[in-house]
């Protein structure tokens, strides 16, 4: 693909003495608090997305743990529904805020969206060390948000209520407010550098996927994220001089609260999931080792689902009390965003048909990938119809239906993109048949986890509930067991990636024939990235003799 | 395949919810369709080409005809799905005008129901079956969600406004409504029941209030009904002043009224006091009295009688 002049590789013979890279260059913690180099960045975004991950994960356990029983006789005494009630507000906030809209852009994305464009690093290299500050002090106002008791508001913070309950809420929200810059500095650092530093010969349709997906997410961080600001400032106001914007009794109208927290959260959903999906066309060609179907057509799709979701935020409202004329036309333009979903899923299909198909362990979350997503977007399906959605939207099946796309989807395409890249940003490689085992733990204890909800849903179960009705424990204990073998595919990850770092084996440049311009640079890189500048003279994934360097 | 709708969905209780549910089971069955069709692609690509060293693919970079054709069939499905959905939303948005209007207020963390007569109900109300019921909903205080899942109903409730739902039961029994919007600490103990009967036993329900007199001694049940009709933020028992008189020691006794005559305060006192408070009007207190006809019922006017005879 593309012409390149590669670091002398291995020997496979002997201890090969460490080869210069990024991560050898300088040493030090100075050195890791001062780089601007994307890849550093990238790390250090990466090890506290993953931390961000065990907290929210943390909670996550706690609440199904209570849930176990109606009568939580495990956690009598421990916890009760007030408490209960910040444990899920807690596991949301941080999911949300701290981990998942984070995690492939600002993680994984910093280290190799340069690295595919063939940059030396992002436009903005200091813009990009400011973001990774903003977000380590929206994660430390978080966790003084919980050393002073937490809040109890939902991540939603739905007025009234969040104007009206005790505890840190103005904190909280001036977290998720600085958390919101950190998300549009990155953003703006993505859409400069892919339009000025793609590297000479790469049009925009020679582009990775990969590239394509987080730059629809990056418009979307850039346009949305500063009405969240503006809603939490306003809520933070409200709270604190009751001047009447959201509270009725002095003018105000919970319901716009809605609308303004929606106008983000809905386009947020797709800077959680377009960058998933942006993992995963990476993945399938590279381990079908044939070209990817519909390459235009994966790209417009990432743009077309950037834009059709700044108006579908009233699908969240349907019974909300917004007008029934809004409730109609949001529930039309929601099944719009169905068709170019459903178009990535069949062209990744597609890709693999007639492959060569092999099953490492990226792959295999890439299927993982496929398949719940599927059931995330169909069962999207009923919340878009209007009388479905009337009966199911605010129980577990909603529950049960987001989680399918933010975890089945993104979480999973994220430790698939995590495992694809590893080798390329450690150096080493990991075990891959406890990658396997891990992984089909994950796939296991996802479907026990959140299938159950599904049924709990439409059987009438609301969602955010400390106590239910005896009829349902028995979902709910299956839902409960599910965590536990999550928790355990989690752990093992942890574990073989720790080893992978102590005393993994060492990559190549190109582990899994890749044919995007990272793989044609050593493990780990350069600080430069490259020791050329590479030139580009076709595009991507394509793996015809002579084309590929395979 | 009832069976399979029943473990996945509530009771039905409206002719309205069997039609949401043939909509839920026809997207359950396309679902699996769908899913079935994707799944078993990608097993039969890794299996039928599973890795092989040396094997060259071919370079299918996109097909046109496929391509137009994964997405003008999905969304031919689609539009066809939204009619679908929103046939159903046309009916559970517009109550039929003859529908019988009953107002519920939420509030942390319990249900209130005033029926169009004036009787009054917390957490528990009576509904005839076979007629168009039509639910006024509030909030005094943050959002809660008026959900009635054996009717697949719900709408959020929202303080200083007024939305509506409407069903007709058709299924008689205990019914639930659950609050289905977070509203804090007791949200999932926010629960009401609903009671659908025969129209007979409904109209017997609003004229007595029902069966629960008869678990207090009368004037026990009497202070009960003095905080709950509101009586307490007129009349106090401790013979403190209030915009009402007092009730402590005015049994027996002897009232003035401004038009001149008088009147022992005894059984029919107290009943013309309540159903026709501006019948008479005691000397130095306002005419601001409204009636409680409907609203006291004859229990609750016999436990009323029963604590201000014990207010000696």
């Amino acid at each position: 693909m593309a012409d390149v002049i590669a670091s002398p590789g291995l020997t496979t013979t002997g201890q090969p003495a460490p080869r210069k890279n990024y991560l050898n260059a300088e040493k030090g913690i100075w050195s890791w608090m001062t780089t601007v180099d994307h890849k550093r960045i990238g790390v250090m975004y990466l090890a506290s997305v993953m931390a961000a991950f065990g907290l929210g994960g943390f909670f996550a356990l706690v609440v199904r743990l209570y849930l176990l029983t109606p009568g939580h006789e495990l956690m009598k005494g421990l916890m009760d529904s007030e408490s209960y009630n910040r444990a899920f507000t807690m596991h949301g906030a941080v999911m949300v805020f701290l981990f998942i809209i984070p995690s492939v852009p600002a993680a994984l994305g910093n280290f190799v969206l340069p690295l595919m464009l063939g940059a030396k690093d992002v436009a903005f290299p200091r813009l990009n060390l400011a973001s990774y500050y903003l977000y380590v002090t929206g994660a430390i106002m978080a966790v003084i948000v919980l050393v002073q008791g937490a809040v109890d508001t939902g991540w939603t913070f739905y007025t009234p209520y969040s104007t009206t309950t005790s505890g840190p809420v103005t904190w909280m929200t001036m977290a998720a407010f600085v958390l919101g810059f950190s998300s549009i500095f990155t953003g703006i650092n993505f859409i400069a550098t892919v339009h000025k530093l793609r590297a000479p010969g790469m049009g925009w349709f020679d582009m990775p996927l990969f590239v394509w997906g987080i730059y629809a997410t990056a418009i979307i961080q850039v346009l949305a994220t500063p009405v969240l600001g503006i809603t939490l400032v306003l809520l933070a106001i409200e709270r604190s001089f009751q001047i009447g914007i959201f509270d009725s009794r002095i003018g105000g109208d919970p319901v716009l609260f809605q609308h303004f927290f929606w106008f983000y959260s809905h386009p947020a959903v797709y800077i959680m999931i377009l960058p998933g999906m942006a993992i995963i066309s990476e993945i399938i060609p590279t381990f079908s080792r044939k070209v990817i179907f519909g390459y235009r057509s994966i790209a417009f799709s990432s743009l077309a689902i950037a834009l059709i979701s700044f108006i579908v935020w009233g699908h969240h409202m349907f019974v909300s009390g917004q007008s029934q004329l809004a409730t109609v036309v949001f529930s039309f333009i929601t099944f719009l965003v169905a068709i170019p979903s459903g178009i990535k899923v069949f062209n990744w299909v597609a890709t693999m048909w007639r492959g060569n198909i092999s099953l490492e362990t990226p792959m295999l979350y890439a299927i993982s990938f496929l398949l719940l997503f599927t059931i995330g977007g169909l069962t999207g399906i009923f919340l878009g119809a209007l009388a479905t959605d009337v009966h199911l939207t605010d129980t577990y099946f909603v529950v049960a239906h987001f989680h399918y796309v933010m975890m089945g989807g993104t979480v999973i395409a994220f430790i698939g993109g995590l495992h694809y890249w590893w080798p390329k940003m450690t150096g080493r490689m990991y075990n891959e048949k406890l990658g396997a085992i891990a992984c089909a733990l994950i796939f296991i204890g996802f479907n026990v986890t959140f299938m159950s909800q599904f049924f709990l849903g439409s059987l009438g179960m609301p969602r955010r509930y400390a106590n239910y009705l005896q009829q349902f424990q028995p979902l709910h204990a299956f839902s409960t067991f599910g965590s536990w073998i999550l928790a355990a595919g989690f752990l093992l990850i942890l574990g073989y990636l720790w080893a992978s770092l102590r005393s993994g084996p060492l990559a190549p440049d190109n582990p899994w024939g890749g044919t995007t311009l990272e793989w044609k640079t050593q493990s780990p890189p350069i600080t430069f990235n490259f020791e050329d500048q590479p030139i580009v003279t076709e595009g991507p994934y394509d793996y015809r003799p002579g084309k590929a360097s395979v | 395949m009832s069976w399979f709708r029943d473990i996945m969905l509530p009771a039905q209780g409206s002719e309205y919810s069997k039609q949401v549910d043939d909509l839920y089971m026809f997207l359950v069955w396309l679902s699996v369709f769908f899913f079935v069709l994707i799944g078993g692609l990608i097993i039969y690509s890794v299996v039928k080409w599973k890795y092989k060293p040396g094997v060259v693919t071919p370079h299918i970079t996109d097909h046109v005809g496929l391509e137009l054709t994964w997405s003008v069939l999905p969304l031919i499905i689609c539009i066809g799905i939204f009619f679908w959905g929103l046939n159903g939303y046309m009916q559970y948005s517009v109550a039929p005008g003859d529908s019988l209007e009953i107002q519920v207020s939420g509030r942390k963390w319990s249900w209130a129901f005033e029926y169009p007569d004036g009787t009054r109900s917390l957490n528990e109300a009576h509904i005839p079956s076979h007629r168009n019921v039509k639910f006024v909903i509030t909030s005094e205080d943050v959002l809660h969600d008026f959900f009635v899942p054996t009717m697949r109903v719900k709408h959020d409730a929202i303080p200083n406004r007024y939305v509506s739902v409407w069903f007709n039961a058709t299924v008689e029994g205990e019914h639930m409504v659950t609050c289905a919007e977070y509203c804090g600490k007791d949200h999932s103990k926010m629960q009401a029941k609903l009671i659908i009967e025969s129209d007979e036993k409904y109209k017997k329900w609003l004229e007595t209030g029902g069966d629960e007199w008869k678990n207090y001694p009368p004037e026990v049940w009497g202070k009960m009904q003095w905080e709950a009709k509101g009586c307490n933020s007129c009349h106090t028992l401790d013979g403190s002043k209030n915009q009402g008189p007092t009730w402590k020691g005015i049994w027996g006794k002897t009232e003035k009224f401004v038009d001149g005559g008088s009147a022992v305060v005894d059984e029919n006192y107290i009943t013309e006091s309540i159903y026709q408070p501006q019948a008479h009007i005691v000397q130095g207190y306002e005419p601001v009295m409204p009636t409680f006809q409907g609203l006291v019922k004859k229990n609750d006017l016999n436990g009323l009688i029963a604590l201000i005879k014990s207010l000696k």
